[in-house]
C-alpha cells in the first residue's frame, strides 16, 4: 500500500495512457441527464458532476446478459463451445465510488460460496478498478451506516481522493494498481502530506448494523412487512440497479439444432421468483418478498457469508417509482 | 387539504371503505400512502405534485380486500379508472372516487358516468418534455429514428418496471411470462429488448391514457411513455375515439369498421 | 437463371389458408411463372397472424415479408380480417415510430379465384426488395444478445 500525489495534468497524462495500453476502460458518461458506466476514449468525455451513477458497476463482473455455453447438433453429436475465459478483455474501470467498489466483496462471497464461479471469476481476474473518493452525497446515500465510507477502499486498486487543486491523493492498494501505475510512473510524485479526510464528505451513520442485525433475527413474523411494502409495485428495479443483488435467471435461446443456455438478471421481487412448477409459490405476497429483501441482504449474507450485502449506494431508493426508501425502512425497523 | 381529510377520516369511522388510497409526502415528492383508520389521514395530501397514478393499485385484490374502498385520484388516475370500468375490472359498488378540482372543490364520485362527464372537460395535452422529445423524433428520418430507439434499446434491461407501474398492465400471467412458446426473450438485447416495447404498445392500443407512470417507473431513463403517447395520437383519429377517453365502440383491436384505412394494402 | 452475384431477397409470406393459399395454389396449376424467393406460411386466417411473427422474420434472415388473406367481406370466418386489418394499420404505425422499414412489409389481399395477382404480387415485391437491399440494419443487432457487458456507444 502506497500513497502517492498526482497533479491535475498527470490524471489526464495517466488516463490516455491507460486507453492506448489497449485496455478497455469504462467510466461515467453523461447522456441527456443519465450518468452510466460507458467506453471511453477521452478524460474529456468523462462526467464528474454527479453523485451517483443510476446503475451500479456489478455489470463488468456479471454482465446482464452472458452466454454460459453453446451447442450444435450434428447427426446425433454435440459440438459443446465452452465459456472462454481468455475472450475476456482487460477493464479498467475509471471513477468509481467506494461503495460500488466495496460491491465486489458481497458479489464475490455470492459467486464462491459453494463452488466458484468462473465467469464471475474470469471477469474479476480481469477487471481492475479506479475508484474516486466522495466529496458529495445526497439524501439517499448510507454507506457509512453498513461500514463502509466515503473513502473506503475495498474493492479498489488505486483510490485517488481529489484535491483543491486539481490534482489527488493516488492510494495503491493492489498488485492490480501498482502495474497501472507501472503504465506511466513519472506522474506519480512523493506524497504532499495531504490529509484525506479532509477532502471527504462528512456522512454521519444512520443506524447501527448489529441492532438491525439482532432486531431482524426476531421479526420474521411482525407486521412491519405488510405496512412497509404496500406501495411497492413489485417493478424489480431496485435489484437491477444494486451492485450487490445477484439473483438470476437460466435460460435456453434454441434455433433448430443450435443453441445457447443464457444467464441473465432476476429479481427476488417479481412474483413468479419463487413460483414452483406444482403452482404452490411459498413467497406469493408482496409482503414476504420484501422481507425476504431485507433479510437477505442485513440478516442472511452476514450471518452466513460473513458480508452485509448493502453498501450503502441508494440507488433502490433513487430508481424506485414509488419511492421504498430502504434507508426509511431499515432506521424504522432499528428503532422499533 | 383539511376537507379531504376529514371527508377520508369520517369514510373510514363510518365503515363505509375499509381503505383509502391518497399521497403523502415522500422522500422527494409524493408517495402513494395506504389509509386503513382515521388515524393515519393527518398524513394525506393532494397537490399537482402528486403524481403517481394509483390506478395500479385496484386491480390488486390482495391489496384491496373485498370491502368498499376508495381513491383520490388526479385526472391521470381518473382516465385510467375509466379504461378499467370499461374492461370490467372495476364495479361501482366497490369503488368510490374522489378528487381535488381546479377550484379546490372536494368532488366525490360513485358512478362511471360521473366520472366521465368530469374527465371529459379536461383535454389531452403534451406536456413540455414530451413535446421537447417527441417533435425530436418526429423530425428525424427513419434511420435515425432507428438509431435512437436501438441506442434506447441497448439501455433496458428488462426489470419490467414499465408494465409494473402500468395500471392497464393487470394480466395475472403475462405474455413474458409465459415459456411455451417464450414469445419475448427474458434476458436483455437491443432486439427482444424492442420486440418487448413493441408488444407492450400495441396490447396499449386504445388503452392507453398516457399518464406516464411506465416512463417515470424506467429505471435508466427511457422515454417509453412517448412510444404509447405517440401511439394514441395517431391512432385516436384513425380508430374514432377521443384520447383519455374509453371508446364507446369498444376497445380498438377488439373491434373493426368497415371503412377502415386501406391504401397501404396492395 | 439469376445471376448469382445478384442480391436475391428472402421473403417470408404468411396467408391465410381460405383464399391467398388456394390462390397461390392457382397460380401453380395455371403454370404462371414468378419468383421463387418466397417461403410461404400458411395461416387458418390473417386474424391469427401474430404481429412479432412479422419481427421474428427479419430478425431469423427476411429481407421482405408479404402478408395476404380475404378480400373484406369475404373471410371465411366472417370477420378475422378485419380484426386483422386493424392490427396492421397500428402495428405499422408502431413499427414507423420504432425506425423499422415499413417499406419491406407488404399487406395484400388475394382471393382463392386471383393466381395472376399472386404471381404479380411476388413478382413485385421481390423486385422491391431486390431494390431495397438486405435488411442488414436489421440482422446486424438480431442474434439477440448484446455484445459487450456494458453499453456500448449507441
Amino acid at each position: 500500500m502506497e500513497t502517492k500525489y498526482i497533479s491535475r495534468d498527470g490524471i489526464t497524462q495517466w488516463f490516455e495512457v491507460i486507453v492506448t495500453s489497449g485496455k478497455r476502460v469504462y467510466a461515467p458518461v453523461n447522456s441527456h441527464g443519465q450518468v452510466d458506466f460507458k467506453l471511453v476514449k477521452s478524460l474529456s468525455e468523462v462526467a464528474d458532476d454527479y453523485i451517483q451513477t443510476t446503475q451500479s458497476i456489478k455489470a463488468s463482473v456479471y454482465p446482464k446478459a452472458e452466454v454460459l455455453f453453446s451447442y450444435e447438433k450434428e447427426h446425433g453429436k454435440v459440438n459443446l463451445t465452452d465459456f472462454d475465459p481468455d475472450t475476456i478483455p482487460e477493464t479498467v474501470l475509471w471513477r468509481v465510488h467506494p461503495c460500488d467498489a466495496a460491491g465486489f466483496r458481497p458479489l464475490s462471497a455470492i459467486f464462491n460460496w459453494d463452488s466458484a464461479d468462473k465467469l464471475h471469476n474470469a471477469h474479476l481476474i480481469k477487471t481492475s478498478v479506479v475508484s474516486f473518493s466522495c466529496a458529495n452525497a445526497d439524501e439517499s446515500c448510507f454507506c457509512t451506516s453498513v461500514n463502509g465510507s466515503p473513502g473506503n477502499t475495498s474493492g479498489s486498486d488505486v483510490q485517488l481522493t481529489v484535491l483543491p487543486d486539481g490534482g489527488a491523493i493516488a492510494e495503491i492498494l493492489t498488485p492490480k494498481g501498482e502495474a497501472l501505475v507501472a503504465l506511466l510512473p513519472s506522474v506519480f510524485e512523493t506524497d504532499r502530506g495531504d490529509k484525506k479526510e479532509q477532502y471527504l464528505v462528512d456522512l454521519p451513520a444512520r443506524f447501527s448494523l448489529e441492532e438491525v442485525n439482532a432486531k431482524l433475527n426476531k421479526a420474521f413474523n411482525s407486521t412491519v412487512w405488510k405496512e412497509q411494502s404496500e406501495r411497492c409495485i413489485g417493478c424489480g428495479a431496485c435489484a437491477f440497479v444494486c451492485p450487490t443483488c445477484a439473483c438470476f435467471d437460466i435460460q435456453e435461446d434454441v434455433h433448430g439444432s443450435k443453441g445457447r443456455r443464457i444467464r441473465c438478471w432476476d429479481a427476488c421481487g417479481f412474483s413468479l421468483f419463487t413460483l414452483h412448477t406444482s403452482g404452490h409459490n411459498p413467497r406469493e405476497h408482496q409482503s414476504q418478498r420484501w422481507r425476504q429483501r431485507i433479510l437477505h441482504k442485513f440478516s442472511y449474507m452476514p450471518d452466513r457469508l460473513s458480508v452485509v450485502g448493502c453498501t450503502g449506494c441508494g440507488r433502490c431508493s433513487r430508481a424506485c417509482p414509488v419511492d421504498m426508501n430502504l434507508l426509511e425502512h431499515i432506521t424504522s425497523i432499528a428503532k422499533q | 387539504m383539511k376537507k379531504l381529510r376529514d371527508r377520508v377520516a369520517a369514510l373510514l369511522d363510518e365503515g363505509a371503505v375499509s381503505l383509502v388510497i391518497g399521497y403523502e409526502e415522500g422522500t422527494k415528492r409524493p408517495r402513494p400512502l395506504f389509509c386503513r383508520n382515521s388515524e393515519s389521514t393527518g398524513k394525506l395530501i393532494f397537490d399537482s405534485r402528486c403524481f403517481h397514478n394509483l390506478a395500479v393499485y385496484v386491480t390488486k385484490k390482495e391489496l384491496v380486500g373485498k370491502e368498499r374502498f376508495a381513491v383520490t385520484a388526479p385526472i391521470s388516475t381518473l382516465r385510467s379508472i375509466l379504461q378499467l370500468y370499461v374492461e370490467n375490472q372495476l364495479s361501482e359498488e366497490k369503488l368510490l372516487v374522489l378528487t381535488v378540482d381546479l377550484n379546490g372543490e372536494l368532488r366525490e364520485f360513485v358512478t362511471f358516468e360521473e366520472i366521465l362527464a368530469y374527465v371529459a372537460q379536461f383535454e389531452m395535452k403534451r406536456g413540455e418534455r414530451e413535446q421537447e422529445i417527441l417533435s425530436k423524433i418526429e423530425g428525424m428520418t427513419r434511420e435515425e429514428r432507428w438509431k435512437f430507439w436501438m441506442g434506447e434499446m441497448s439501455h433496458c434491461f428488462k426489470c419490467y418496471a414499465c408494465r409494473s407501474a402500468c395500471p392497464l398492465c393487470y394480466c395475472t400471467k403475462c405474455v413474458v411470462e409465459v415459456n411455451r412458446p417464450q414469445w419475448i426473450n427474458p434476458w436483455p438485447s437491443p432486439i427482444s429488448n424492442m420486440e418487448w416495447h413493441v408488444n407492450r404498445a400495441m396490447h396499449m392500443v386504445g388503452r392507453c391514457t398516457a399518464c406516464g407512470a411506465c416512463g417515470d417507473a424506467c429505471p435508466v431513463g427511457i422515454p417509453i411513455d412517448l412510444i404509447t403517447r405517440k401511439m394514441m395520437e395517431d391512432l385516436a383519429p384513425e380508430f374514432g375515439f377521443v384520447p383519455g377517453q374509453p371508446a364507446k365502440q369498444g376497445n380498438a383491436l377488439s373491434s373493426w369498421k368497415l371503412d377502415d384505412r386501406e391504401q397501404f394494402i396492395r | 437463371m439469376s445471376n448469382s452475384t445478384e442480391f436475391e431477397p428472402k421473403i417470408i409470406a404468411f396467408v391465410c389458408n381460405w383464399c391467398t393459399y388456394a390462390g397461390a395454389d392457382l397460380t401453380g396449376t395455371s403454370r404462371l411463372k414468378y419468383a421463387t424467393n418466397v417461403k410461404i406460411v400458411r395461416f387458418p386466417c390473417t386474424g391469427r397472424i401474430d404481429f412479432l411473427l412479422l419481427l421474428k422474420s427479419f430478425a431469423q434472415g427476411a429481407d421482405g415479408v408479404i402478408v395476404s388473406g380475404c378480400h373484406p367481406n369475404d373471410c371465411h370466418y366472417t370477420s378475422g380480417n378485419f380484426h386483422a386489418r386493424r392490427r396492421w394499420i397500428a402495428f405499422r404505425t408502431v413499427l414507423d415510430l420504432m425506425g423499422v422499414d415499413i417499406r419491406r412489409i407488404q399487406y395484400s389481399w388475394v382471393s382463392a379465384a386471383e393466381g395472376s395477382k399472386w404471381a404479380d404480387l411476388v413478382n413485385n415485391t421481390v423486385a422491391d426488395i431486390r431494390a431495397l437491399g438486405p435488411y442488414a440494419e436489421y440482422q446486424k443487432v438480431a442474434d439477440y444478445l448484446e455484445k459487450e457487458g456494458f453499453d456500448e456507444e449507441a
